[in-house]
């Protein structure tokens, strides 16, 4: 058990940059998930954690140890590889006990802890077979009682669901989530499958371009992504994004969708703080030049909107708040729904109740639901809180 | 469709009997008796067989002493071709590194040079050196030859086991040597032991460098070509050498021929 310190880590590999200058604190416990599209240097953070990989720059401190120059075998990690990595020509007994192996234990207590760890893992009865010979998911298993057995500080884990089918990864990703709880290791786990790090993660570290973009709780990470590009990649469907016009007048704060305002909550975080912007940025003169388009264009007036499809509720005639929109399509979900509407030129993604019956071309009134409307920033896609 | 299989069949049938017609006429030749040998017309399949040409090869003098020449200069030619070519390989299969391109091609470079040109010149330094017609100098000559197949076959090999599995090993606690030895090693085992016997081939068969560096040590390729051939033995004795020439060679690509697949990419796990 042990928290995990990245410190200003950064990586390339020739001209290409993988890590820019990554920090987090993981706690003692914890299960972190590093999730981002493909590219985005989430593996080769993790790699660099398991010392497979070598910085350019930073530090890495497990429990309080710098490990940033140790060799893998003495990080106090073991990782589960997207490929399992089980050694093909051992058996599985002995793929188990490789690491006890490697570090002297004795013999019994070797057959002892493989037990234990294959009758957690449900594979006792595999002992002795080979590789070969185990399905996907079984060897899967293999790979997580392998680095299980020798009791690592961490845990890490490169996207282990990926090679599986659909039915057992999510048979296995509850499994994980079990053996969590009753390991407690420190885990830090690779993916970019977002529902798996929603379900996963005490918190999720998401990444793009070699840099963090939010870290948070998978709720606080869904709810208030800090940017478009969060919410654009969490969720399914994603966040839906409608340009429109913030306007302070009046006492009400309201955006203005397709000529129709779109009020925002009262105590709506995006309220009082984009109002106080906008109201001190004509004035603020001593703004640097870099700075003064963003400000500058809120007071303009021009704000993304960030609504996710479940918060809207698609309204058969006009209402005052309600958006004009026009039925593209209309898609069974199993549970629900997926409509997909055109307001103007911009798609926007709904999901509805499996009994409503919606023509294409019909017209439809999306209102949205004012405590869960984002704003962003409409040309760096930066929320604004 | 029916033309393309009679192509496909028509090709392999002539490339098969243009590589097996001269073999079996080699072996048929070898265990013909002399008296029928020389018959005109000489009927394709012989009316009797006989060991006796064989045996009085085998009984000839330097026949068993090249034999076992051969034996260990192929064995020295594995063995230094291995401590060159399997670093090589591996450094090639598992890093990238300033000049890899570059190392890749030079490899093949050597095979541009015709050993013909080379010899002379070879010859002359191997007799300052003191390597003229000793094994080692054959090996070496050898082992110059084969670095290139064995490079590449051992890159191959090591490419086909996922690097994955040695950095498992690493984070399982062993070092990176340990890691070799344990868990990449035995899986390359096969495809390293059929580049050593493909090595040992090479070796075996190769006449040019060992009939110009060796003159009292001769490998049985260069005593066969100097003293059967040049010195124009009869047609039966060099069947009979040819024969013993060529059989440990097919015997063993025979054997190996399922791995010999496998060195060029087409891994099997």
């Amino acid at each position: 058990m042990a928290e995990i310190a990245l410190i200003n880590l950064r990586k390339t590999y020739g001209h290409v940059l993988a890590i820019k200058d990554l920090s987090l604190q993981i706690q003692d416990g914890e299960f972190l998930v590093l999730l981002g599209p493909s590219g985005c240097g989430k593996t080769t953070t993790l790699r660099a954690i398991a010392g497979l990989e070598m910085l350019d720059r930073g530090r890495i401190v497990i429990g309080g140890r710098d490990v940033t120059q140790l060799p893998p075998g003495k990080r106090g990690i073991a990782m589960v590889f997207q490929s399992y990595a089980v050694f093909p020509h051992m058996s599985v007994y002995d793929n188990i006990v490789f690491g006890l192996r490697m570090r002297g234990m004795p013999a019994d207590e070797q057959r002892r802890r493989a037990q234990e760890a294959a009758e957690l893992l449900e594979i006792a009865s595999l002992l002795d077979r080979y590789p070969a010979q185990l399905s996907g998911g079984q060897r899967q298993r293999v790979a997580v009682a392998r680095a299980m057995v020798i009791r690592p500080d961490v845990l890490l884990m490169d996207e282990p669901l990926s090679n599986l089918d659909a039915l057992l990864r999510l048979h296995m990703r509850a499994e994980l989530k079990r053996l969590h709880r009753e390991l407690r290791a420190t885990t830090v786990y690779v993916t970019h499958d977002q529902v798996e790090a929603l379900s996963l993660g005490d918190r999720i570290a998401v990444l793009k371009d070699g840099e963090i973009v939010q870290c948070d709780s998978p709720g606080r990470i869904y709810d208030t992504p800090a940017n478009r590009f969060v919410g654009g990649f969490i969720g399914n469907p994603p966040m839906n994004f409608l340009s429109g016009e913030l306007r302070t007048a009046d006492s009400a704060l309201a955006v203005i969708v397709a000529g129709v305002a779109v009020p925002l909550a009262p105590d709506h975080p995006t309220s009082s703080t984009g109002a106080s912007r906008e109201v001190s940025a004509p004035g603020g003169t001593g703004l640097a030049g870099s700075l003064r388009p963003g400000p500058g264009r809120l007071s303009a007036g021009t704000v993304m909107l960030g609504i996710r499809p479940e918060y809207i509720e698609v309204v058969m005639s006009s209402v005052p708040d309600g958006i004009p929109a026009e039925v593209v399509v209309l898609e069974p979900a199993g549970p629900n729904q997926l409509l997909t509407a055109r307001v103007g030129r911009e798609a926007v993604k709904v999901t509805v109740a499996t009994d409503l019956v919606l023509l294409p071309a019909q017209r439809v009134w999306l209102r949205m639901s004012p405590s869960r409307i984002r704003l962003m920033d409409a040309t760096t896609g930066r929320a604004l809180v | 469709m029916r033309v393309r299989l009679v192509g496909i069949y028509g090709a392999a049938l002539v490339i098969g009997t243009w590589v097996a017609a001269p073999l079996l006429l080699i072996a048929l030749a070898a265990f013909t008796p002399r008296n029928i040998l020389y018959e005109w017309p000489r009927p394709l399949w012989p009316r009797a067989f006989s060991l006796d040409t064989m045996l009085f090869f085998l009984r000839s003098t330097g026949v068993w002493a090249s034999t076992l020449n051969s034996v260990v200069v192929a064995g020295l030619t594995i063995g230094l071709a291995f401590l060159i070519a399997a670093p090589t390989g591996y450094a090639l299969a598992r890093y990238r590194f300033r000049g890899k391109g570059a190392v890749q091609l030079s490899i093949l470079v050597v095979k541009m040079f015709p050993a013909t040109v080379l010899s002379i010149p070879l010859a002359v330094a191997f007799i300052r050196w003191g390597l003229y017609d000793t094994l080692i100098g054959v090996a070496i000559v050898h082992t110059a030859l084969s670095i290139p197949f064995v490079t590449v076959i051992v890159t191959s090999v090591f490419v086909g086991i996922s690097y994955e599995l040695e950095e498992a090993a690493m984070t399982l606690g062993s070092n990176r040597l340990r890691a070799f030895l344990r868990v990449t090693l035995p899986m390359a085992v096969p495809g390293l032991a059929a580049a050593a016997i493909f090595t040992f081939v090479l070796s075996w068969n190769e006449v040019f460098a060992a009939t110009i560096l060796t003159l009292d040590h001769r490998t049985l390729p260069a005593l066969i070509v100097d003293s059967v051939i040049s010195a124009g033995a009869p047609l039966h004795f060099r069947f009979a050498g040819g024969f013993f020439m060529v059989m440990p060679a097919v015997v063993i690509i025979f054997l190996i021929r399922r791995y010999l697949l496998t060195l060029w990419g087409v891994t099997v796990r």
